[in-house]
């Protein structure tokens, strides 16, 4: 558990910058902690890269937030329980799933409504965790670690854990992951294939759930959207080839998570913030390429045609 | 009904050997009741209308804007409240302006709101690592409302914008909700659809940036959500909604106020937040009591239009 005094021993003695990569790294991972911190930000990267393709494919985000919030009070739960805050953020964050699975979704046109209970249900548990910190008075100043990310206090077991989670993830998907794609791409049509596309969301939800779990754990509960979102995001708008874009997008949310790890280190601001800052900065470029690349495709057109009409005439 | 609740609350928590108004000669109560009934009521009124327009995501999104947005004014040494309303409003512009006719798509939405949300954290670390040592709390504070720590005059000046933010709601009302329930029809009318929809969004984000000084930048989209989707199960009828809606957004503050006022081991925003589950829950078994009449087929219309609209926009 990453308390506050953890962290202040940390900002209080930052390490410097010495220019030189392959020193600088190997005195980072002088640390066990800095190690466990990769391996554990790298596994949670994975499923969240994977998991969250699919995620921004299926217009889900919402309910992906939803759920990492949820991861708040689960750890809160726990800490006040007296057990490792990473049963709390699994525990909640899988029933999270199966509650947003179990609320009927009949098609877009119950939009408003669902995300009314989603809202609702989110801003409830979060207020819940806030009741639990505030009853285990011990938290209060481990709250924003909770919410923000932290890499300190990753012990060994939570790594072997994480592996599990995200070995089972990557399984299940690779089983389930061509009649997914055909459901979410077009639900109708994959129902009148006989695809079982009910129990497919359920699926997905769940492993959605178990994937969000472990990102919340690096980049604290409010800030996952920096590696389910932005990462798939960025993947989709440069590429639209599904085994292509679920390879980049969880390189992207490796790449990233390392980055924010390295950079956090050195610094005394949390994690949860350099994370998010890359993922967006990886997002805009994304998005940015595909309209320099039409734009650029329209001017080579806009020149083409001209020469054409003019050979034509000739 | 939920006032009869929060009258038997107050009942009960003065039973400890006061009078049953006791809690209103405490002057901390008294200003988070004037407050907090201003924000419910702007709350349930904008609340509705993102319900109706299924523009939910957006108002989480704001709502995390106001806690970066207020801690950036901390960390600069400014007052908090400067920070919310120019963090809020502004996003709220952004919002309507980038996305097509005034509604943005969600992942662009959550990828922004994500890092202002990261933003956020490198402001408190700022602030609690650059400032004295003694606002360790200030981010407890921003995230989860502290409506029982506000001054007479941070009571007063909410209490009035709130009352400003529900008179140009209301102001607005009925071209809002023809733009919203058929937006083509109603910008062939001759409805300013799109300035409407900005004057919306900029609307929601001040009252935001009120509700955060209640319940918290982190709770805030329950004030909005939960009372807003009570009425939209109760009643099809907008008018009528809009009004329950307001009506159940002031009744749950005050029972939340009044539970955490008779139990004060629960934080006030705990408690609001827990009557307007329970309000939106009990919705649920009313529905399921009646499955089949009449009530439901009014219902329909007004939501699938709503929802429908978003959906074709969203594509």
């Amino acid at each position: 558990m990453p308390t506050a005094d953890t962290f202040s021993l940390a900002a209080g003695a930052l390490p410097a910058w010495s220019w030189n990569p392959v020193a600088d790294l190997r005195a980072m991972w002088a640390y066990p902690f800095m190690v466990n911190a990769f391996r554990a930000g790298t596994l949670v990267a994975v499923a969240a890269g994977v998991m969250g393709w699919f995620m921004v494919l299926r217009r889900q985000s919402f309910a992906g937030h939803s759920i990492a919030t949820v991861g708040f009070p689960g750890a809160a739960c726990a800490a006040l329980v007296g057990v490792s805050a990473t049963y709390g953020y699994f525990a909640f964050c899988l029933a999270a799933a199966v509650v947003v699975a179990a609320v009927p979704r009949t098609g877009r046109a119950a939009g408003g409504h669902e995300s009314a209970v989603t809202g609702t249900v989110q801003a409830f548990l979060l207020a819940c965790g806030f009741l639990f910190t505030t009853l285990y008075k011990g938290l209060l100043g481990g709250v924003t670690s909770l919410l923000f990310g932290s890499f300190l206090g990753v012990t060994p077991g939570q790594v072997w854990l994480l592996l599990g989670v995200t070995a089972a993830v990557l399984l299940v998907l690779a089983a389930v992951g061509r009649p997914l794609l055909f459901a979410s791409v077009d639900p109708d049509v994959a129902r009148g294939r006989g695809l079982p596309v009910r129990l497919l969301s359920v699926v997905f939800l769940v492993l959605l759930g178990a994937a969000t779990a472990g990102a919340a754990q690096i980049t604290g509960t409010l800030l996952v959207f920096a590696l389910l979102v932005m990462p798939g995001a960025a993947a989709q708008a440069l590429t639209s080839r599904p085994s292509l874009g679920l390879a980049l997008s969880a390189l992207i949310a490796v790449a990233v998570t390392w980055a924010g790890l390295i950079v956090a280190y050195y610094s005394p601001y949390p994690v949860g913030f350099y994370v998010t800052t890359f993922a967006f900065g990886v997002y805009v470029l994304a998005r940015a390429v595909p309209y320099a690349r039409g734009r650029a495709g329209r001017r080579a057109r806009a020149g083409a045609e001209p020469a054409l009409a003019a050979g034509g005439a000739a | 009904m939920s006032a009869g609740a929060a009258a038997a609350l107050l009942a009960a928590g003065a039973g400890t050997g006061h009078g049953p108004l006791a809690a209103f000669t405490h002057p901390f109560f008294l200003h988070a009741f004037l407050a907090g009934s201003a924000i419910a009521l702007a709350a349930g009124l904008t609340g509705y209308f993102l319900v109706l327009r299924a523009q939910m995501f957006t108002g989480d999104a704001l709502s995390h804007v106001a806690f970066t947005g207020a801690l950036a004014a901390l960390a600069g040494g400014y007052d908090l409240r400067l920070g919310l309303f120019a963090g809020t409003i502004a996003v709220a512009l952004l919002i309507g302006g980038l996305g097509r006719r005034g509604r943005a798509d969600d992942v662009a939405i959550g990828s922004v709101f994500a890092w202002i949300l990261g933003l956020g954290a490198f402001f408190l670390t700022l602030y609690t690592t650059s400032r004295s040592a003694g606002n360790g709390g200030a981010g407890v504070n921003v995230l989860f409302g502290s409506v029982f720590g506000l001054s007479g005059g941070q009571a007063l000046t909410a209490g009035l914008v709130a009352a400003g933010i529900c008179v140009a709601v209301l102001a607005i009302a009925r071209p809002l909700l023809f733009a919203s329930v058929d937006e083509a029809v109603a910008a062939a009318r001759g409805v300013p659809v799109r300035l409407l929809g900005l004057a919306f969004l900029v609307l929601v984000g001040a009252c935001a940036a009120e509700a955060t000084q209640a319940v918290g930048s982190l709770l805030l989209l329950g004030l909005l959500a939960a009372p807003a989707g009570a009425a939209v199960r109760l009643t099809g009828r907008p008018l009528r909604g809009l009004a329950l809606s307001a009506a159940l957004g002031l009744g749950e503050m005050w029972a939340g106020l009044a539970l955490s006022y008779a139990v004060p081991v629960l934080p006030p925003s705990f408690c609001i937040m827990a009557a307007a589950t329970a309000v939106y829950g009990l919705t649920y078994l009313k529905g399921r009591a009646r499955t089949g009449a009449r009530q439901t087929p009014p219902a329909r219309p007004a939501r699938r239009v709503g929802g429908s609209v978003t959906g074709g926009r969203s594509l």
